[in-house]
This record gives structure tokens, sequence and C-alpha cells, in this order.
């Protein structure tokens, strides 16, 4: 409880919005997000080369700007600026669908047993609870040798597993919301179970769930890169950040940079993924106090 | 104590059962079978070698053939690695790979409680604050970049380590995955000692220690670090979970022969038998690591009752 | 003893500056048991935790702090730390929060010892046993091995009270020490400090809600509004005749003084003012019956006002 009334008070929005931009190290992470993501979706128009080009004169060729190989280019001439923004392409598509995967099945599947309460939530959360003392990434290996061949399955199951937190949260969320007067209200004016949990509980757990999806992000991320490192994700001729880094520790010896670019861009970019979460989570906790 | 030890054990019955059913049906359901890959073998050697491992009974058959054998502590042979049995494979591996995870876990443990400690002292400092950015770099940055850049450095400029291979014995070629391993769990220890320190700095019981005169760093040892320990107690199961998974892509970089390799070998090949023994040699270390943590959480905090 | 000059505290915040105490003096003789009486907020927890060396770390401190010679504002942390625990301890509020919960009570008691005479853990033990004795728990020798969650909060308080005595300190400063307890807890804990002060004849601040034990313990009472004294008198002359209107209002409040064991302060109608604002007149003025436009104006300062009594008001009773 604040007890000063005078001071300037913008809502939740603007004010947290105006924490995480005085926070020096979430703009410049922010910024570089951006630019990261612009440089995925134009990066390739920017660069001559094509995607699956085969420049046998430059082959294994070290970066520099002659030759319009920026990145330089790996065994088959092929120009590492543009399959490395590709990837990028790649592992951030797969990051926001497996995350929005997890929002669906978390936001419902919490919300449902915040609102209804009592036997169904302890039976749901029960469930999570098993669930989540499972080795779950076990079965995101298994799974993704079973459907190696289909991207679109991977995402699905790699979202279907990242679900269990954010089910919690919601359902924490739910279980405060519920007890407030304009549910009450709702409830009384005959508003049917699932219009209320659309139209009041879920606007009103938004914040802390953008937090953790901009947590998640970077999590799948690393979890796609993994699989595709290990050669269970992304295959050939499809390109991601973590087939790359595995051709690139391949040549290690004889080509570092094959290694260097995209391995630096998938650090850089996990990096600033979470340093926007932890900024957006510092700057909405403030708040809540 | 002992009464509430054999009742988690049971209760950890049940999990592993869950595991080893779902697991045994889903290697199962990919495509193809073990004895695919070798397309030389005839379609006859082919069914008589499944013949030979049970594989041409019913899913249900051989769910319950393996069950029992598995209830006698037989693993199975190997339908990949002839003349070998999991059994025999995993306790090949297993030394080198819980020495790996073990000397990462100790590290993380003894490096991140202290670094958590003097960024919560220093929060406000520059220190404080380098190390905590620091602790950021360890989480995000994945173990398949961290050890090759490491072996690019030390390995191929300064010639200081060995980049990979393995000699048994060989102290050398550990010291790059033991630092790759450690790296993420310490960074998250790090940052939940800071979490809990700065939050236990405020609490009530920590005010009466610094009132009754007591030195800084009798406070923050005696009074101040376990209940601040509360929430690293509660990362420790993941932690485990952490460099298994580390361990998985640590050891095919540096070329170590633990068991880290073989699932996602034994997947890819269809070893069915070879992918459970896998899982629940690993599955029963998670749980190992559960039983500790509640274990610690009744030392950290005498108020948590084990038997309720 | 202990002397508090033009002690002043602020607290920074993200957006402002607010300012817990404003210009207070106070002075303790050895011995003495003052009582401090005020609402939440009004200032008299921060003046005695200041002299405790425990303020928050965005505390902005001026002012003097005298205790037995030593100016403990100025204090290096180990200088402070050879005073407090040993020659001016403190008993909290809350006695389930302020114990540490992974240590026994007897290691609790016994560190103090350890720390300040230099005793072996043995020894110290032995005079922690005596003193849990002394405050009369029941059981002694068991409760040593407990933990502070197997007592019960009347217990754990004897606890505290225990603990602060086991160096003989000249000053005991008592924050709210009932007012975390059951009520039928409230009297023993009072006779408990007065049966202390008889024994080991130390000062005591006794900052508190309960206007009762206040009557019951203190020789002067020290009366607090808005960070600023507002009155000091001995308490016999304060309980018959309060000066200022404020002191006034709290008595009439609590009009059964033997039964005025209440959890809270007695409500009086109005808000204390907003602690980040600078009035330039009777903090109380906007809540008294008494004021008029002088009120508003000019802050009146803390003068004699008939007897040993002192009050800062324009217009005493």
């Amino acid at each position: 409880m604040n007890a000063s009334g005078g001071r300037p008070c913008g809502g939740l929005w603007p004010d947290a919005w105006h924490r995480l931009m005085s926070n020096r190290g979430s703009v410049l992470a922010l910024c570089a997000v951006g630019c990261i993501v612009f440089l995925a979706i134009g990066g390739p128009f920017l660069n001559p080369n094509r995607v699956d080009a085969l420049d046998w004169s430059h082959v294994a060729m070290s970066p520099g700007l002659n030759g319009g190989h920026w990145f330089g280019t790996d065994r088959l001439g092929r120009d590492l600026f543009v399959r490395t923004l590709q990837g990028t392409g790649v592992s951030l598509l797969i990051g926001l669908f497996a995350t929005a995967v997890t929002l669906l099945i978390g936001i419902g599947y919490g919300a449902v047993a915040g609102f209804i309460g009592g036997r169904t939530d302890h039976l749901m959360m029960r469930g999570v609870e098993i669930l989540s003392g499972l080795p779950l990434i076990f079965f995101v290996i298994l799974v993704s040798v079973i459907f190696g061949r289909s991207v679109f399955l991977l995402f699905v199951s790699i979202g279907a597993v990242g679900w269990l937190t954010m089910a919690r949260i919601v359902r924490g969320q739910t279980l405060s919301i519920r007890q407030r007067e304009f549910i009450e209200a709702a409830i009384a004016t005959g508003a049917g179970t699932r219009r209320i949990i659309a139209r009041h509980i879920v606007p009103n757990v938004i914040g802390p769930v953008i937090v953790y999806a901009t947590l998640t992000v970077p999590q799948i991320i690393l979890l796609e890169s993994f699989l595709s490192f290990l050669g269970l994700g992304v295959q050939e001729p499809r390109v991601s950040l973590g087939t790359l880094i595995a051709d690139g520790v391949g040549d290690m010896e004889s080509a570092p940079w094959l290694l260097i670019m995209p391995g630096g861009f998938l650090a850089l970019l996990l990096l600033c993924f979470n340093i926007v979460g932890d900024g957006l989570r510092d700057a909405l906790d403030a708040q809540r106090r | 104590m002992i009464r509430y030890l054999l009742k988690r054990i049971a209760g950890a019955v049940p999990t592993l059962f869950i595991i080893i059913t779902l697991t045994f049906f889903l290697v199962r359901a990919a495509p193809g079978g073990p004895f695919d890959q070798e397309q030389s073998l005839p379609p006859e050697i082919v069914a008589n070698l499944q013949a030979a491992y049970g594989l041409d009974q019913p899913a249900w058959i051989q769910y319950r053939r393996y069950l029992t054998a598995l209830l006698h502590g037989d693993f199975g042979p190997s339908y990949k690695y002839k003349d070998f049995t999991v059994t025999g494979l995993i306790a090949q591996g297993l030394p080198l790979s819980l020495t790996l995870g073990g000397v990462a876990m100790a590290l993380a443990l003894a490096l991140g409680i202290p670094a958590g400690v003097f960024a919560a002292l220093h929060h406000d400092s520059a220190a404080g604050y380098a190390t905590m950015s620091l602790a950021v770099v360890g989480i995000a940055v994945p173990s398949f970049v961290v050890l090759p850049f490491l072996g690019l450095i030390f390995g191929i400029d300064l010639h200081w380590l060995p980049v990979a291979g393995w000699e048994p014995g060989s102290v050398k070629h550990l010291v790059l995955p033991v630092i790759t391993l450690t790296l993420p769990p310490l960074a998250y220890i790090a940052r939940l000692t800071r979490g809990g320190m700065l939050e236990v700095m405020q609490s009530h019981f920590v005010r009466t220690a610094f009132a009754k005169g007591l030195p800084t760093r009798t406070v923050i040892w005696r009074h101040a670090l376990r209940p601040a320990l509360l929430p690293v107690a509660g990362y420790l199961a993941p932690a485990v979970a952490t460099i298994m998974t580390g361990s998985l892509v640590v050891e095919s970089i540096a070329g170590l022969p633990g068991v880290g390799r073989y699932l996602v070998q034994g997947a890819l090949n269809r070893d069915y038998t070879l992918v459970m023994g896998m899982v629940i040699v690993y599955s029963a270390l998670l749980i190992s690591a559960g039983l500790l943590v509640d274990l610690l959480y009744a030392w950290l905090d005498p108020r948590v009752r084990l038997a309720h | 003893m202990l002397q508090i000059d033009s002690l002043c505290i602020e607290f920074r915040q993200e957006r402002a500056r607010v300012a817990a105490v404003r210009d207070v003096s106070l002075a303790l003789a050895p011995g003495e048991c003052v009582g401090v009486v005020g609402e939440s907020g009004s200032g008299k927890t921060q003046t005695f935790l200041a002299a405790m060396g425990l303020l928050g770390r965005n505390a902005l401190v001026s002012g003097s702090i005298r205790f037995e010679g030593r100016e403990l504002l100025a204090a290096a942390t180990s200088e402070l730390n050879r005073v407090r625990g040993a020659r001016l301890a403190m008993i909290f509020q809350d006695p389930m929060t302020s114990l540490t919960p992974h240590l026994t009570v007897g290691v609790q008691m016994a560190e103090v010892l350890v720390c300040h005479a230099g005793l072996s853990w043995t020894a110290a033990k032995r005079k922690a046993l005596d003193m849990l004795q002394t405050v009369r728990i029941a059981d002694a020798a068991r409760r040593m091995r407990q933990y502070p969650h197997e007592l019960s909060g009347g217990m754990r308080q004897r606890v505290m009270i225990g603990m602060s005595l086991l160096c003989e300190p000249a000053l005991v400063i008592a924050d709210e020490p009932t007012s975390a307890l059951d009520a039928t807890i409230h009297v023993q804990v009072i006779e408990l400090l007065a049966a202390m002060r008889r024994e080991f004849r130390m000062a005591i601040a006794l900052i508190s809600h309960d206007l009762g034990a206040v009557h019951a313990l203190a020789d002067r009472v020290v009366v607090m509004y808005a960070g600023r004294v507002v009155e000091c008198a001995p308490a016999t002359a304060i309980f018959a005749h309060p000066r200022h209107p404020y002191t006034a209002e709290l008595l009439r409040c609590a009009p059964n003084l033997s039964a005025a064991r209440l959890n809270r302060m007695p409500s009086i109608t109005g808000q204390p003012p907003d602690p980040a604002e600078v009035l330039p007149g009777c903090a109380f003025a906007a809540r008294c019956a008494r004021a008029d436009a002088r009120c508003r104006i000019e802050r009146p300062l803390l003068v004699q006002s008939g007897g040993a009594a002192q009050a800062a008001c324009h217009h005493p009773l």
C-alpha cells in the first residue's frame, strides 16, 4: 500500500513500459532483438548471394568484404551470411510458434483449473505435477526421432512440453482474480463459464503471461537448436542455427568462422531475449509491489 | 526419517513405471525397427533376428516380458551393439558420465553460492551488477556453443588443452567439458542465491542477529545463508536434468566415451532396449535427486516436516 | 546515558524523499524507563533503530546519538558491534519472525555470549540455560535444544527478553514487545519486563501502542506525532494531566488504563499527514479541535509547559 497520493500514476502498462525503458540493459537488448529480427527478415535481400547457391570459386572462404561473402562460405561454397540469417529466421519462427502453442495450452488449462477450482483444480494441478516430475527432455528426443521429418509436429511436441509452467502461472493469477468483484458481477449477470474465462480472466492474467512468454521463446529456441545440433530437429536442406553450429564444429580447426558466426548469433539472440524477459519481469514486479 | 525415505521410494515406483511404459510404446511407435538400416540383410534373416529377440510377438507380450526381465535386474541385450548387454554398455560408460556430472554439480554449488552471496551483498555496486550480468550470459549461452568456443580458444589457439578425445585417467581431457557443464547451473545457482539472500537480508531474524552485535560474516553464514538457499535446493533436481542434457552434447563434441551418446544413437538406431535402459537410469538419477532435495529442505528449514 | 540530539531520518524512495523522523531530541538516564507512544508511522521505532544502526540502506540520518559517551551514528560497524547486543540490546515486536528458524534456542542465545564475552560454547550455553530459568521458562534444558517454531509465542518473547539481557546491558529497547502476542500473554510479558528491570537495573525504552503497558512500566512518557516529539513528561503527570491535545486524545480513546491493552493504537478521527509533505505549521492541526490560524502557519516548539512537562503546542491544555 502506497499512501502517497500525489505521485503521477500512469496505470499498469505505461508505467511498466517506462520502467523497462529506464533499464539501459533491457533497452539495448530490445534493440538488438529488433535488429536481429529485421536482419532475419530483410537480410537475405541485402546480400547478393542466394541461400543454396554454390559458389565453387569461393569454397571455404574466410569472412571479408570481397566477393560479397561477408561471413565467408562453407565447404560447398554456400554463403554463410545468408545461411546464418535464414537459420536465425527458422529458429525465431520455431520459437514464436512453439511459444504460441504453450500459451494456448497453458492459458486454457490454467484458467479452467483456476476458475472452476475445487476438486477439478486439484486433479488438474496434480496432473501438471506428475508431468513435471518426468524427464521431459527424453520424451522430446524420442518424439523428435519419431516425427523427425515433420518440423510442424516437432513444433507442437516442443510446445506441448513447455506449457506446464505457463499453466501454473495462469492458474495462480486466475485464483486471485476470481475473488474480485467484477468476476462476481459477471457471474451474477448470468454469464457462462466459457465467456467469463475468455472475456474477464484471460485479459487480466496477460502481464505475467507475457513475461513468461518472453522467457519461453529463448528456451524453445535453445531446445530446437539443441535438437537440430544432435541431428534430430530441422533437416537439410532447411537450416537452423543448430544445424549450422553442428556443421561448424566439424570444421572448427580449418574454418573457425563456420562455428563463430552462427554460434555468436545464437548466443546473442538467446542473451537478448533473456535480458528483455528479465527486464520486463522486474518492470511488472515493481509495479505490483 | 527412515519411514519417510521408504515412503518416498515407494512413491517413486509408479512414476518410474509410467516412464517405462510411455518410453516402451513411444520407441516402438517410431517407424522402422532395429534391423532396418542393415539393408544387406535378406528379409528371412531379419525375420529370424526379430524372432530371436521376440520382436515378432505382439507389443503387450513384449512389454510383459520386458517388465519381468527388468524385475530381475535384466535390461536385456542391445540390438545394435551385438554381443553387449545394455547393462554392460551402461556400466562401461556411466562412471565417466557420473564423474563429469558430479564434478560439474559440485563446482556449480561451490562457486555459485559464494558468487550469489557476493552479488547480493554488493547488489547496488558495479561488482554485483557485473557478477549478475555474467550469470545471464552463463544461463543464456548453450553448451554446444560454449564447448566449441572454449575448444577454439584453449585448444586450437593457445594449445593449452586438448579439444577432444579421451585417455583413461586423463584430467586434461575433462577440463573443458566440465567447465561447459558447470556454467549453466553455476549461473542459475548464483542468481537464485542472490535472490534468496536479498530477501533474507530484509527479514526480521537477520535484523535480530545484527542487533545482537554479531559480526557481519557470522550473520551471513550462520543466520542468513541457510534460508537463502531454499530456492537453490528447489533448483537441484532441474540442475541434474540440465547437466544430463548438457552431457548428451558435451560428450559427443568432446568425444568422451560416456553414456550420453547412447540415448540419441539408441533412439536413431531403434535400439529399443538401450533407449529404455538409458531412460530408466536417467530417470532413477533424477528421482533420487528429488529425494535428496526433500532431505535438504528439512535441513535448511526445520519447520518443514518430513513426515507429512 | 543515551542522548539523542536533533535526529532527522529520511528515506530515499524512488520518486521522493520521505521524512520519518524530524528533529527529535530525547535523553534516557541510567535505570530509567521511558515509554515512547504514538501512532504507526510516527517515527518512534525508526528513532531507536537508528541508535542500533539497523536502518535500511536508503536511510539518510543526521543529528547525533550518543550512548555512554560514544557517538553511535558515526561509528563503524565493528565499533557498533561492541555496543549493540552487549551494552545496548533490543527486543522486537514479532517473536515469530525475529528468531532464526534453523538455529536452536540454545545456539541463538549462547552466540551472544560467545561473541561479546568471549566465552566457550559450553560455558555460554550454561549461562544461557540460567537465563532461560531467570525469564521463567519451564523445562529450560529441553527448550535450549528446540527450534523457535516449537515454542509458543509468549515463550519466544521470553527467549528474546532473556537473550537481550545476557550481557547485562545498560539499556534495553523494547519495540512493541506485546503487540504481536495474544492478549492473555500481554500482562505476563510486561510483568516479566518489570521483574527483569528490578533484577538487572537496566534502563528501558518501551516503544508501545499499549498505553496500559506504558502506564505499568514507564517513569517518563514521550509522545511522538508525525516524526516529532509533541509531549514529554513524567508518567504520573502525563496520565493525570496531558498537555498536548494529541496526548489527550490518545488517553481519551483508552479511558481505562489498566484495561487498555489494545492491539492497535486507539483510533483518533482523521489521518496523520503524508510523511512526504512538509507542513509549515503544527502537523496535528488538521485533526485538532483547538487549532487556529496560527497553528497552521507556525510550528510550535517543544517548551516547558507546567512542572517537568514539555509540550509542543500553541494552545496546551
